[in-house]
């Protein structure tokens, strides 16, 4: 420092980590969700952009897509807000025990929504190289598959981390809250791109 | 009552801290080990320090600057009589693919974040980036996107269609061999850095700035940097998905783009422009940053009306989404299509046009000093001008239609981009070189350069107009005699050898001042924000101590002393978190030391998307080394310590 230093404020006693808008990584989340968000809106746009070039949607003769896999799917991703709402409480409440619980279910979770989602795509009714519908279809289903998976390696990765010792690091119910909290946009994004993939083709026939 | 909660509440531990009882050399020699980088090449590659990670950008940048120059070169001698047969036509159009791609993507927005990744924690008065290691992952994935596109062009699998890469030309049916694959895998690349840049900067922007830094006192190249930070966020998905689309229908025969099937090789163009407009505005705004910041210095007084530059700013950044399809008026639209694009188009010069009148108040009524910076600046808005007001011309509909695809629209985006981009950058990069390197540049080679790059421009893309309103089409290898065009191309490619002598000299300047230029103080131009508080160059943690700000100019207020808190420790990396809006101390945090995991993880996920232009499968199998790579990455390397890091 060539000018010198005038002391103004001890800063020792602020504390080392905080939740939500105060911690640096939910910003960097929150960064992460945009982009991520623009992708899907744009990917929106351009199914409806493809779709104004057709007299109907889906297409004669494919059939649109089948409703149970997506239809359970949904279900099973909105009640997956419960074990995630108590994730966030009990990070917030500096509970690991509880944490940990939770987190093997969330793991669990996203296991078994892994597993239907394989199912949805058998259920689509159209192949992605069959027509720019099939194909809109199938991008969109992917671009949302990578979500699930990248959070489902994410909580794996957490969920190990928090049985270490580790796990009773307050800085680490930080991470665990952000974690649940990027489970939100996961789930939320979903909804739009549900009523796309298996309403729109059977309304707009 | 559990251990992480005991944990939470515990005051602070007793480790070595910051203050009147640490200061000094002492403090200093701690610092620098703490914040220091291993040696060696792992301890290079393992580097997290914002200011390695900006040069090496600013660096590489430069370097693919030269070689699309060098192109330019080339195209502009086949070009200089008429029917030449210097180059043929296929190896023309690598050429000029190669020029705008490596400009636009491998230049011009690497560039300008990588000086805003170097300057940013500087100016704004932290030690780190928020997120150091996403940054460097960001630079080692930029460098290979370019070294994936050079190295095809040295194996002559270029691709040859042209910047922006329309399907059907570039779609499976046209697009044949694996060129425009290469080309959509190095957008990937590209924007993948870009994004990860974007993020870390909006975050270190909005949570790391110094105690009293609100936003109202935020420099403008600040304010420059996070408008357009957030721009990236926004634009750059829009390119990611096109070329992911693109792709996908040449690589697994989708349809997006294929109208035989329900595709439209006009969703690309939306797509592709819904980037590509606002990425004009990502090199742009920059600019007007390092332009305020300069007058601000060379003009001794802070710049006029601040509230309306922000504003002017925030507002480009706005209008920049709604100006894209102004690039397709000669697809055909609906009248109100037309109408309303024009609008917009024109409305965007007026917050440009309010910044360059606060500027020019500045000067006005500063005490201006015509040193090479304030050059370089005077350069820009003359020139900017004269392509901005172009650009009004053509925002036009029957005029663009007319000129559409003509050398008046090659001279429009140069007068634009090389105006409004370059010549600030270059002032930029003599005004800030001090601070990079510890040493001043050439004042009288500066000058010279200036002069030589400022009328050899000129007499480059001047007659471009002239060429193109003569009915001359971009990308053509070459033109018939007797229409008119000898001249003006004789004359740009006179032009284009004056340019290259200058960016030489500028170079050349850089390499000999770099090495011996005479050394420079902590504030050799008087500068007012808090960059020049540190010595150039600056130490590994930037700051002994967190400086405060009490004033738009914190180092005009008082000569002697800085302001500033302590209490951050010395033993292990610490950042000072502060709120978003009036920069209150909030938390202490700790920033991320070096690792080789970055890099481990970026050689992964390149060999995942450069495998991707063979084989979908590549996807699935090269997902699984670059994800144990970044597990390994956050994955803490030893038992928790007395209070948190980031090993």
């Amino acid at each position: 420092m060539t000018l010198e230093p005038r002391f103004v404020r001890d800063l020792a006693a602020l504390p080392t980590h905080a939740f939500s808008h105060r911690s640096l990584t939910w910003w960097g989340i929150i960064g992460f969700m945009l982009i991520e968000g623009s992708a899907f809106l744009l990917a929106i746009v351009a199914y409806f952009f493809l779709m104004s070039h057709q007299p109907e949607w889906a297409p004669r003769p494919w059939l649109p897509p089948d409703l149970f896999p997506g239809t359970l799917f949904t279900v099973a991703l909105l009640l997956s807000e419960i074990p995630n709402s108590m994730i966030k409480r009990a990070a917030n409440a500096y509970d690991t025990n509880n944490v940990r619980r939770l987190l093997l279910v969330m793991t669990l979770i996203g296991l078994a929504l892994l597993v239907v989602r394989g199912f949805e795509f058998n259920a689509l009714n159209v192949r992605w190289h069959d027509n720019a519908y099939g194909s809109i279809l199938w991008a969109l289903l992917l671009l949302h598959t990578t979500h699930i998976l990248t959070d489902w390696i994410d909580t794996v990765v957490l969920w190990r981390l928090m049985n270490t010792a580790h796990g009773e690091e307050p800085r680490r119910m930080v991470d665990t809250d952000e974690n649940a909290l990027y489970w939100r946009f996961v789930w939320i994004s979903w909804l739009p791109i549900y009523l796309l993939i298996y309403w729109v083709p059977r309304i707009f026939r | 009552m559990s251990s992480a909660l005991e944990k939470a509440k515990a005051p602070p531990a007793d480790v070595p801290r910051d203050g009147p009882g640490l200061s000094g050399p002492v403090l200093e020699a701690r610092l620098a080990r703490t914040w220091g980088r291993p040696r060696g090449l792992i301890g290079w590659l393992s580097s997290v320090d914002h200011k390695d990670i900006g040069r090496r950008y600013i660096v590489t940048a430069l370097t693919f600057l030269a070689l699309a120059g060098a192109l330019a070169l080339i195209m502009r001698l086949q070009l200089a009589k008429p029917e030449n047969d210097l180059v043929g036509a296929a190896r023309y159009n690598e050429i000029f693919t190669m020029h705008g791609t490596t400009m636009m993507f491998l230049f011009a927005v690497p560039v300008m974040q990588g000086v805003q990744i170097y300057l940013t924690p500087l100016m704004i008065g932290t030690r780190a980036m928020a997120f150091p290691r996403l940054t460097a992952v960001s630079f080692y994935l930029y460098l290979a996107g370019g070294c994936l596109l050079w190295v095809a062009f040295i194996l002559n699998i270029a691709p040859d269609i042209g910047w922006f890469a329309y399907p059907p030309l570039s779609g499976p049916q046209y697009g044949v061999g694996k060129r425009p694959d290469i080309w959509a895998q190095m957008v990937t690349f590209t924007e993948v850095a870009s994004l990860a840049a974007a993020v870390t900067l909006i975050a270190t922007i909005l949570k790391q700035r110094a105690p009293g830094m609100s936003l109202a006192r935020m420099p403008l190249y600040v304010w420059t940097t996070l408008v357009t930070s957030l721009m990236v966020v926004f634009s750059m998905p829009a390119v990611a998905l096109a070329s992911s689309l693109l792709l996908s229908d040449r690589l697994v025969g989708t349809h997006f783009y294929n109208p035989a099937e329900g595709g439209d090789a006009l969703l690309w163009q939306h797509l592709f422009w819904f980037f590509g407009h606002p990425e004009v505005y990502i090199i742009f705004l920059p600019a007007t940053g390092f332009v305020s910041e300069i007058v601000a210095t060379f003009s001794r007084r802070s710049i006029v009306f601040y509230p309306v530059v922000v504003l002017s700013v925030v507002a480009t950044g706005i209008l920049a989404f709604g100006l894209w399809v102004h690039h397709m008026f000669a697809t055909g639209l609906p009248r109100v299509g037309y109408s309303f694009y024009t609008a917009a188009s024109i409305s965007v010069s007026i917050p440009t046009a309010l910044q360059i009148f606060c500027w020019i108040a500045t000067l006005w009524e500063g005490r201006p000093r015509l040193q090479v910076p304030l050059l370089y600046v005077i350069g820009f808005i003359i020139t900017f001008v004269i392509g901005g007001l172009t650009g009004v011309m053509i925002a036009a509909v029957p005029l663009d239609l007319q000129l559409h695809d003509t050398y008046f629209i090659v001279a429009h985006f140069h007068y634009v981009l090389i105006g409004g981009a370059v010549f600030p950058l270059l002032g930029a990069i003599t005004y800030w070189f001090p601070k990079f390197t510890g040493r001043m540049m050439s004042e009288k080679i500066g000058k010279l350069g200036f002069w030589m790059l400022f009328l050899g421009f000129q007499l480059a893309f001047f007659p471009m107009h002239v060429a193109g309103i003569y009915g001359m089409p971009r990308r053509v290898y070459t033109y018939p005699a007797g229409m008119g065009l000898e001249w003006p191309n004789l004359l740009s490619s006179l032009g284009s050898l004056v340019v290259a002598l200058a960016v030489l000299l500028f170079v050349l300047n850089m390499v000999r001042s770099a090495l011996g230029g005479r050394r420079a103080a902590a504030n050799p131009w008087d500068g007012s924000s808090l960059e020049w508080a540190t010595q150039s160059p600056p130490a590994d943690y930037n700051f002994a101590h967190i400086p405060v700000v009490e004033s738009r100019a914190p180092l005009w207020g008082s000569r002697d002393h800085l302001p500033v808190v302590h209490g951050l420790r010395v033993d292990d990396r610490e950042l000072l978190l502060t709120t978003v809006m009036d920069a209150v101390p909030d938390v202490r945090e700790p920033s991320a030391q070096p690792s080789p995991w970055p890099f481990i993880s970026s050689v992964a996920i390149s060999v995942m998307f450069i495998g991707s232009i063979l084989s979908p499968w590549a996807l699935v199998v090269g997902a699984i080394p670059a994800t144990i790579a970044m597990a390994a990455w956050f994955w803490p390397k030893g038992p928790p310590e007395l209070e948190p890091t980031i090993s």
